[in-house]
């Protein structure tokens, strides 16, 4: 290791202010403190620093979305095979899943970091770690038959407008990842839904029986009362399935056990903040069960069970992986609490009554983004008045 | 009995180097000095020139508008040096310690007026400070009340009071008592016992900062706007009872020789702004750069072997290892345990951070933007949202600041958040840069 320390040093100084490669100090400066721990010592203010820093809080992110990546991979694989009735072997399956997936995990991070880059040398700041999590949740929350170039388009989008132009991480006031998901789900909505993009067919034609729908896509255009959701082939789904996450839809999210073992991974480390969570739960769920007794046949949705309407779609992702960045949740104790819960309302709200959008939970994060200064500054506020009477109480 | 407080946020951080008893060793040192920094809120004049004799006790530095504010000598001797910095500010008065013992007596006085002004003739108000502002108190403005904290909850912090006889805390706590129209209160460690008949006596039970006085004063009494309060350490009291009883500047200090870097940790006594030399020569294992700190490892200054001097509030120095050739390959993946972090995500947190773990000066990361929301919490004991204050303080809002509570606090009380902040802010800087514009701005 020294000897490499020793290379890159003597490489260092033509990246510095006056060097050859001045103009990709901001890129040189991301690898080499990705490589190794920057000796700065704290020249002012306390001696020592706690061991974290930025750079681990985002790998842990990344880490936790593990299984979902892996498991996704190998139902991209298996949808297909399904569809195409073809007998795989499930390595076949996720080595199909893994070229398919892979593009547009390095277009992602190919197009965020890039501009991450720019925009650092431009600023002369430091690369900021974030869209390390940015950009592989951005491939796992798109239909996989999404064009490369959209996903490009929309990641640029996402990270100059709703990041870089507020200040990069750690200012802007919506998830990036979501950004990316609802410019494509506004600018090219017919590749964002509907029976066609959410299982990979590859140059196959799909079996005669074949119907690409989602579950919740099969819910919204449902024209009578309780719906019995059905697989790629019009098998019956069962609860299981629809919780492992054999099923077609964005193809990071559909397994709900893999989100658990991200969310334990978040939780026991604490990188995720309970409240969240478990607030986005209860509303959830209380809205669905609130949805579900008074059930109607003019909103199909309402007929799901409160417990299957946690599984299905990208409720569970969302709640475990987006509502939970630190940056645009709420960031007090008790708004956080309020937060989570109107993020699991206004979802399964959204998803109830709004047969426009078979799915609500990124709006219902965005729009939570939105409001999360507002519910902070009320409790602050709170704390403002709380102050204030004191002052006046002792006079 | 004393009334218990429990203090739940805080963080106590275990390094090696703890002193291992009580006994003080008697040093013997020639080399003492004032350093001006330390005495925040005044601008302070020279008495003296290079070469002049002193006493102890004899002023040294006055300051600019309240001449009978002094800063005095510890020790009797002569002037040897005055070390200037840029654009000729007083760095260092340096004093050569001589054989004379002569000490400078004063009157024992009994109304206020009479009080305020022999504490600051005797150099014993600078070392008193004031909420709001965090600086030493205008002597034309009464406290509403005095807190006094006797025990230091930082990492390797020795005791404040070394002995058991507080007779002449008693004296020191009664004095105080006819400056204020409020109480005198005073925090102790849960369990140590101290009593007080004139004084309020709390104890506190719980992880550092529980020893900090902004911490206790938040536990009584928040400071309200347009309030305030005194705060003093009770090695300070000691020394205005002594002054009391026997009419001299008490400028003697126990100071904790600690850190994992130290060959021998011990007490020693001395005299307060003993040269660092006389403390370290021959104690420092330096087999790697060392960092000198004097203080702790959370609020202290890094000072030099050679011209550096034990700075207020003169009770410890702190050696570790700097860590500039540390050279770590791929830090933020570490699975050492021996790398310490409050975060679970750390197999530290599985060795358990009540053990002691070795630091280093790094910051074991780049500075950014606040990320990871509510880690200042954590450790921040007063009904504050430090968060929000910083971010008032940067923007420099001041109707924010007050409302979030900027009266209330001292750089001290963000030590702890700067030391688990993600984003490696510089905290303490940041508040007292922000008290020193609002002072200006308001007075």
């Amino acid at each position: 290791m020294k000897s490499i320390k020793k290379k890159i040093d003597e490489i260092k100084p033509q990246f510095e202010k006056g060097g050859k490669f001045e103009k990709l100090h901001s890129v040189f400066d991301g690898f080499y403190t990705f490589l190794f721990t920057p000796n700065d010592t704290s020249k002012r203010g306390v001696h020592i620093h706690d061991g974290n820093d930025s750079k681990r809080t985002m790998i842990m992110v990344v880490i936790s979305l593990l299984p979902c990546l892996l498991f996704g991979m190998y139902n991209i694989g298996y949808q297909h095979s399904l569809a195409v009735a073809a007998d795989m072997s499930f390595v076949e399956m996720f080595y199909y899943g893994l070229l398919k997936a892979l593009p547009q995990i390095v277009v992602a991070y190919a197009v965020g970091l890039g501009i991450e880059f720019i925009v650092a040398q431009i600023r002369g700041h430091e690369i900021q770690e974030g869209f390390l999590v940015s950009g592989i949740l951005i491939p796992m929350i798109c239909p996989i038959d999404t064009p490369l170039w959209m996903i490009a388009i929309a990641t640029a989008f996402a990270v100059i407008f709703a990041k870089e132009v507020f200040g990069g991480t750690g200012y802007n006031f919506l998830n990036v990842a979501l950004v990316t998901r609802a410019f494509l789900f506004f600018a090219y909505p017919s590749k964002m839904s509907g029976d066609e993009v959410f299982v990979s067919l590859g140059s196959s034609t799909a079996v005669d029986a074949f119907t690409g729908a989602t579950p919740l896509g099969q819910i919204a255009s449902s024209t009578q009362g309780a719906v019995h959701l059905t697989n790629v082939l019009g098998e019956p789904l069962t609860f299981w399935d629809t919780f492992i996450g054999l099923i077609p839809g964005s193809w990071g999210e559909t397994s709900t056990l893999c989100i658990l073992i991200g969310a334990a991974i978040l939780l026991i480390t604490g990188v995720a903040n309970w409240r969240i969570v478990a607030s986005a739960v209860v509303g959830g769920f209380l809205m669905s069960w609130v949805a579900n007794s008074f059930a109607s046949p003019l909103y199909p949705a309402t007929y799901v069970s409160p417990i299957q309407q946690l599984c299905l779609g990208g409720f569970a992702f969302a709640i475990v992986f987006m509502a939970t960045d630190p940056v645009t949740a709420c960031r007090t104790n008790i708004g956080k609490y309020i937060y989570g819960f109107l993020i699991g309302v206004v979802a399964i709200l959204i998803r109830c009554y709004n047969t426009g959008y078979p799915e609500g939970a990124m709006l219902a994060v965005l729009l939570m983004n939105c409001f999360a200064p507002l519910i902070d500054y009320c409790v602050v506020e709170a704390n403002i008045r709380k102050r204030l009477n004191r002052a006046k109480n002792n006079v | 009995m004393a009334e218990v407080k429990r203090i739940k946020k805080g963080l106590d951080i275990h390094l090696y180097g703890a002193i291992p008893n009580k006994e003080a060793e008697e040093l013997l040192a020639s080399e003492f000095a004032i350093v001006p920094d330390d005495y925040l809120g005044y601008i302070w004049k020279l008495d003296v020139k290079v070469g002049d004799k002193v006493q102890k006790g004899s002023p040294i530095l006055h300051d600019k508008d309240l001449a009978k504010i002094n800063i005095c000598s510890p020790v009797s001797g002569y002037v040897r040096d005055i070390v200037r910095g840029e654009r000729r500010k007083i760095e260092a008065v340096v004093i050569e310690k001589d054989d004379s013992n002569e000490e400078v007596l004063h009157v024992k006085p009994t109304v206020a007026a009479e009080i305020i002004d022999l504490l600051c003739r005797s150099g014993l108000w600078a070392m008193m400070r004031q909420r709001p502002y965090d600086i030493i108190p205008n002597p034309d403005v009464k406290p509403r009340d005095i807190f006094v904290t006797a025990f230091d909850s930082s990492p390797l912090a020795s005791e404040i009071l070394t002995s058991n006889d507080t007779r002449i805390l008693e004296v020191g706590l009664k004095t105080l008592s006819k400056l204020t129209d409020g109480k005198v209160y005073l925090g102790v460690k849960y369990g140590s016992g101290i009593s007080s008949t004139v004084a309020n006596v709390t104890e506190y039970y719980g992880p550092h900062p529980a020893g900090n006085v902004g911490v206790q004063i938040a536990a009584i009494k928040p400071i309200n706007k347009g309030e305030v309060v005194w705060s003093l350490d009770a090695r300070t009291v000691e020394r205005i009872g002594y002054l009391m009883e026997y009419g001299t500047f008490d400028s003697s200090a126990v100071v904790a020789i600690t850190g994992e870097k130290v060959c021998r940790p011990r007490l020693v006594k001395t005299n307060i702004g003993v040269s660092i030399s006389s403390l370290l020569t021959n104690n420092i294992n330096d087999d790697c750069d060392v960092r000198i700190i004097s203080g702790n490892v959370l609020t202290g200054y890094k000072v030099n072997l050679n011209d550096g001097f034990l700075r207020y509030p003169y009770r410890q120095v702190t050696v570790i290892p700097e860590g500039n050739t540390a050279d770590e390959f791929m830090g933020w993946a570490s699975v050492n345990p021996m790398r310490y972090s409050v975060k679970h995500w750390f197999p530290a947190f599985l060795r358990g951070l009540s053990k002691q773990f070795s630091f280093d000066a790094r910051l074991k990361g780049g500075e950014r933007a606040m990320i990871v929301s509510g880690e200042y919490d954590k450790v921040f004991p007063m009904d504050i949202y430090p968060e929000y204050l910083i971010k008032a303080i940067l923007a420099f809002d001041i109707d924010k600041m007050e409302q979030l509570g900027i009266y209330e606090v001292a750089p001290e009380d963000f030590a702890l958040a700067e030391f688990v902040d993600t984003s490696k802010l510089e905290l303490q800087r940041i508040v007292r840069e922000g008290l020193d514009k609002l002072y200006k701005e308001l007075n």
